[in-house]
């Protein structure tokens, strides 16, 4: 069960990295199937009695001027050169797909770190419990900081030498990775060592 | 050497034992010199024997280095064993055996260049691994930079209301097309339903109010507590900005999993959740944080870089670089900020990669466009009116607030922080950051200029008023008829005092809360709330110079260049100028800062007026104190870092720095050929030193070499396991051939190959600004003080920094023993009765803290001892002068 969870994090992390390949694509695919993405957007500023306005067009970049844009034209004929003076156009793109898929894929991830961060914190206190009663607790809390100076050698040989099977590998390095985040938590909220 | 724990500030226990002790100094030496005299000339012998192997230099690298004697039968550690030539967490790596490790790795990939296609291959991609590594990196953090960008967005929109045609939009792209906004309006558009629209059915009134009001405070809290949760619960080492951390791993410290995957991920994770909670912190830190480990993870895949820490930290150099580039979409300031701030070693290739990874990732957040305006930055301003001389004094003024502003930062934000590291207060980080955060919500959102995005307000401020411009800072009186023209200064209207008030409160809630939020357990940046404060402080000084020039206009100052009617005074230049000066203050960088700003803003003519106010910013805040945010939480944190920049002026020698200290127990050595393996145990587990010198004997005392702990502790572990007949009392041997032994005793234990056979050493009478100075330039880890070849002791970085924060301190100069007479005099001349009284005080102290009858019995001889002393030398002093 954990190291499924571990296993799917990881796969996470690993779509995480060629997001970038993927938002490419994508930008690459939406810019000519949506034309929502572009417009011509322009400021005008109040003019006579006229209040100020902003116009926002789905035109391209060399339709993006005043007079392309403005419609209806709120000023009659001889104005309208002077009226446009001043108006201001920008040509803005955007890529939707980016943007979707940009914030689904963040909200997933969110969702599955809280979802584990729910089972580490919650659930796996209580399976534990409830299957190996309270002393296997804390015995594994107790074999954390072990300050031998040649158990550390032991662990360092040890590390290239185990050919062991994959479950194993994986469960071996969640336990690693969880006396790392221990260790870490230790130093940063309780010893005050670093990032204080 | 020093034990594991990162050293402890504010040491001076061995303070007052020092003048008692000044003479046995001497004597120790002389003791030492007469017993070796009696064994110079076998030594001489055996030394000789030793050095014919050749080119022994570094061979204790991995083994493979050393000189391969096959004439010995029992040579089986010739092969490398695995794991030496590693580092412990918390401990400095050396950078003079790191290089020479890669330039052996460099010797031998040349050398079997030539042997096949094959070979051939991996030399060049062994060349090229550099660019692939930097190129990787480039692209992950531009690719991450624009995640971030995006989703900070939008969840930052998602506290006030949510897109109901399509969920994922933030509120500017949900009115994309919108034809519904106006003029004045610029947001509103039918698509883009607030809290209180969609819960109560209502857009205005009272009760809108309220309830947007509290579902504001609810996802700023909510926001907040995922973040710290997530923290705290998957990567402690994701939270605060990372850049001090940064900086001392570059300089070569080891912290591990500081630069992990689950940190990269959680704190891009929960970077854009602490940005959205509107905490004032901003993204631009921690998004250096996040580019350095992606430099740190890619070059795993690279064994060039991988197993070379020296080599790592090039490509973590490179990659800070990327992501100030993609943090303020600034290439050419990121590989400044790179060379000025974080990186302690950088030469040109370097340089050149950091360029190119700048390049990429600001290539990629380009293409990625997070903000939908085709630039790389939020705040690029496009006006181009001229600045005038005259102007340079608010702008200096601007400079000298942002100074002010930086000490005042610097010393309220440490002392918070160290509240935070030695009280019971730090011991609750969650409720902490939620306190702060539901502080922050509830008195940012009645003010419109809080309530928005810090780099949102930042861009109103920069923006000039123009005709286009409907914001309330730029409602000026004769813009409402609407007729006039609008190229020059106006008097203010309602608006603008109005705004201006709400900006003065805004600038007063930042200055605060800034300084309670850099430290939180939160990912969390400093760049930006700093140029907010800058920016209102600098829009407020120039819309008060607009007023001025507009209502004297004939004052002498005014009268050349301000004439009615013409446009003289930007106020949006102020705001600009102003955000460089608080920058500047804060993190005291000149060079890149400006850089950065002027990338940030495109404004090239303003490069003057932003020198100006960052150079008079450094001045004024080096004024109150010399170091930096950065530096400043490097030293409350205690991180071995060596700083560069500043100057050792000291006159101590290097005898006085040396371990051990005079009333020490001696230095633990180990003999080069009549240790068993068991002695060795015994040694490496009484004590905790990182590294042992290897001498010739106990009676010679003179220096072979140097070994590390952990090679010595994994050489012999390694040894039991493979090799036969290594037993307990098994001898162990650092010379080249096995010593004689009696014929029964079991297989020695050859250990050459992880002996550092050329430490750096230096004569006990060595100033100490040289052995800085070699620290500093080379980068070492320890250093052996010799005397006539006699090791005497070891200086470690640590001792250095101890010894530099001691003379920083400057306690009474007793410190420092032999100090130099005349200091001490003069100290003496001027306050004798002072130094006796701060004596006793400091003795009875002591005495109080101690149960031990036998040690205050010690104390109070010493006291007697040193106050006789002091009298003699008041009165010697009195006297001579």
């Amino acid at each position: 069960m954990l190291w499924v969870l571990m296993l799917h994090s990881l796969s996470i992390r690993g779509h995480y990295t060629s997001s970038l390949l993927a938002t490419l694509i994508e930008t690459a695919q939406t810019q000519q199937s949506n034309s929502e993405d572009i417009r011509c957007k322009c400021i005008c500023p109040p003019y006579r009695e006229v209040e100020g306005q902003i116009y926002k067009q789905n035109v391209s970049l060399k339709d993006c001027n005043c007079l392309h844009v403005v419609d209806p034209m709120p000023v009659d004929g001889k104005d309208v050169e002077a009226y446009c003076l001043r108006c201001e156009c920008k040509y803005e793109e955007r890529s939707s797909g980016t943007i979707k898929f940009t914030i689904i894929m963040y909200l997933s991830i969110l969702g599955l770190l809280l979802l584990y961060m729910v089972y580490l914190t919650l659930l796996e206190p209580m399976l534990k419990r409830r299957l190996f009663g309270h002393s296997q607790l804390i015995q594994s809390d107790d074999d954390v900081g072990d300050q031998q100076p040649f158990a550390n050698a032991h662990n360092v040989l040890s590390r290239s030498h185990s050919r062991s099977n994959v479950l194993n590998k994986v469960e071996h390095a969640q336990q690693r990775w969880r006396r790392q985040v221990q260790e870490q938590r230790k130093s940063v909220f309780d010893r005050h060592v670093v990032l204080s | 050497m020093e034990s594991e724990q990162l050293y402890h500030r504010g040491y001076c226990r061995n303070s007052y034992n020092s003048i008692a002790s000044a003479s046995s100094d001497e004597e120790l030496l002389d003791g030492a010199g007469v017993i070796m005299d009696f064994h110079t000339t076998e030594d001489d012998n055996l030394l000789d024997g030793d050095a014919a192997s050749p080119g022994s230099n570094y061979a204790m690298s991995n083994g493979g280095g050393a000189p391969s004697s096959s004439t010995h039968l029992l040579d089986f550690l010739e092969e490398p064993i695995p794991g030496v030539g590693t580092y412990d967490d918390f401990h400095t790596i050396d950078w003079v055996r790191e290089k020479c490790k890669d330039r052996e790795r460099h010797r031998k990939i040349n050398s079997k260049k030539k042997e096949s296609a094959w070979e051939f291959t991996k030399s060049l991609y062994d060349a090229w691994s550099g660019w692939l590594v930097v190129t990787l990196t480039g692209l992950a953090s531009g690719a991450l930079a624009g995640l971030i960008d995006i989703a900070a967005d939008w969840m930052n929109d998602l506290k006030e209301g949510v897109c109901l045609s399509a969920l994922w939009f933030n509120h500017e792209q949900c009115c994309w097309t919108s034809n519904e906004t106006t003029f004045a309006e610029r947001d509103k558009c039918p698509q883009w339903k607030s809290w209180a629209e969609l819960i109560l059915g209502q857009a205005e009134g009272p009760g809108s109010y309220i309830m947007n009001y509290f579902m504001y405070i609810y996802w700023a809290l909510s926001f907040a507590f995922l973040a710290v949760c997530l923290v705290k619960v998957f990567a402690p080492y994701a939270c605060g900005s990372g850049i001090p951390e940064i900086k001392t791993i570059l300089s070569g410290f080891i912290i591990r999993g500081y630069l992990g995957k689950w940190t990269l991920m959680i704190k891009t994770i929960t970077l854009v959740l602490a940005v959205a909670s509107g905490l004032s912190l901003g993204k631009e830190g921690p998004l250096v944080h996040v580019a350095c480990c992606c430099g740190n993870i890619f070059s795993y895949l690279f064994p060039k870089y991988s197993k070379n820490e020296a080599k790592k930290r090039e490509v973590l150099s490179a990659a800070s670089a990327a992501g100030v580039s993609v943090a303020f979409g600034a290439p050419i300031g990121g590989v400044l900020f790179s060379l000025e701030e974080v990186s302690y070693y950088f030469p040109l290739k370097t340089l050149w990669r950091s360029f190119f990874a700048a390049l990429v990732a600001a290539f990629v957040l380009r293409s990625i466009n997070p903000f939908g305006n085709s630039r790389l930055v939020l705040f690029y301003v496009e006006y181009h009116t001229p600045w005038y001389l005259f102007e340079l004094i608010p702008f200096i003024l601007l400079g000298v607030f942002g100074g002010l502003w930086g000490a005042f930062f610097i010393k309220a934000n440490i002392a918070w922080c160290r509240r935070r590291k030695s009280t019971r207060f730090g011991r609750y980080p969650v409720l902490e950051v939620i306190l702060v955060a539901a502080i922050t919500a509830v008195v940012a959102f009645p003010n419109p200029y809080t309530r928005k995005n810090t780099s949102e307000l930042i861009k109103e401020l920069f923006t000039d008023c123009g005709p286009l411009e409907s914001s309330q800072l730029c409602q000026y009186r004769s813009q409402m008829n609407g007729t006039k023209a609008f190229s020059d200064d106006q008097p203010a209207g309602p608006g603008v005092y109005s705004a201006m008030w709400q900006l003065c409160l805004a600038l007063i809630f930042k200055i605060i809360m800034t300084i309670f939020t850099f430290g939180l357990k939160v990912p969390s940046g400093l760049f930006i709330p700093s140029m907010a404060i800058g920016a209102i402080a600098g829009r407020i000084v120039g819309i008060a110079m607009e007023q001025l020039a507009y209502y004297h206009h004939d004052w002498f100052l005014f009268k050349e260049w301000c004439e009615v009617g013409a446009d003289c005074i930007t106020p949006g230049l102020y705001a600009m100028v102003g955000a460089a000066a608080c920058l500047g203050g804060v993190t005291r960088m000149t060079v890149s800062l400006v850089i950065i700003v002027f990338e940030l803003t495109g404004g090239l003519e303003y490069i003057v007026p932003l020198m100006a106010a960052v150079m008079t910013s450094k001045w004024v805040g080096d004024a109150f104190g010399r170091e930096g945010i950065y530096e400043a939480h490097i030293r409350l944190n205690g991180y071995p870092f060596l700083d560069s920049k500043e100057e050792f002026t000291h006159t101590t020698l290097a005898r006085e720095v040396m371990r051990p200290r005079r009333n020490d127990p001696p230095l633990a050595v180990l003999t080069q050929d009549d240790l068993t393996v068991e002695e060795l145990q015994g040694i490496i587990n009484e004590t905790s030193y990182n590294g042992f010198p290897v001498i010739v004997s106990k009676e010679s005392q003179r220096l072979v070499g140097f070994a590390l702990r952990r090679d010595i502790t994994i050489a012999i572990e390694n040894a039991r396991r493979k090799q036969e007949g290594i037993v307990l009392n098994s001898r162990v041997y650092f010379t080249q051939h096995a010593p004689t032994l009696p014929a029964d005793s079991p297989r020695p234990l050859k250990l050459r190959s992880i002996l550092d056979m050329s430490p750096f050493t230096v004569t006990d009478h060595t100033p100490m600004e040289i052995v800085v100075d070699i620290f500093r330039k080379l980068g070492l880890r320890q250093c052996l003080v010799t005397h006539n070849g006699i090791v005497l002791g070891i200086i470690t970085k640590k001792n250095i920094l101890e010894h530099l924060e001691e003379l920083k301190q400057q306690s009474p100069p007793l410190v420092t023993s032999p100090a130099p007479l005349h200091t001490l005099i003069t100290f003496v001349r001027f306050s004798p009765r002072l130094l006796l009284m701060i004596l006793v005080i400091k003795t009875k102290s002591r005495l109080k803290a101690t149960k031990n009858t036998k040690n205050e019995l010690k104390l109070l001889i010493l006291l007697t001892k040193q106050a006789k002393m002091l009298n003699l030398i008041a009165d010697i002093s009195t006297s001579v002068f």
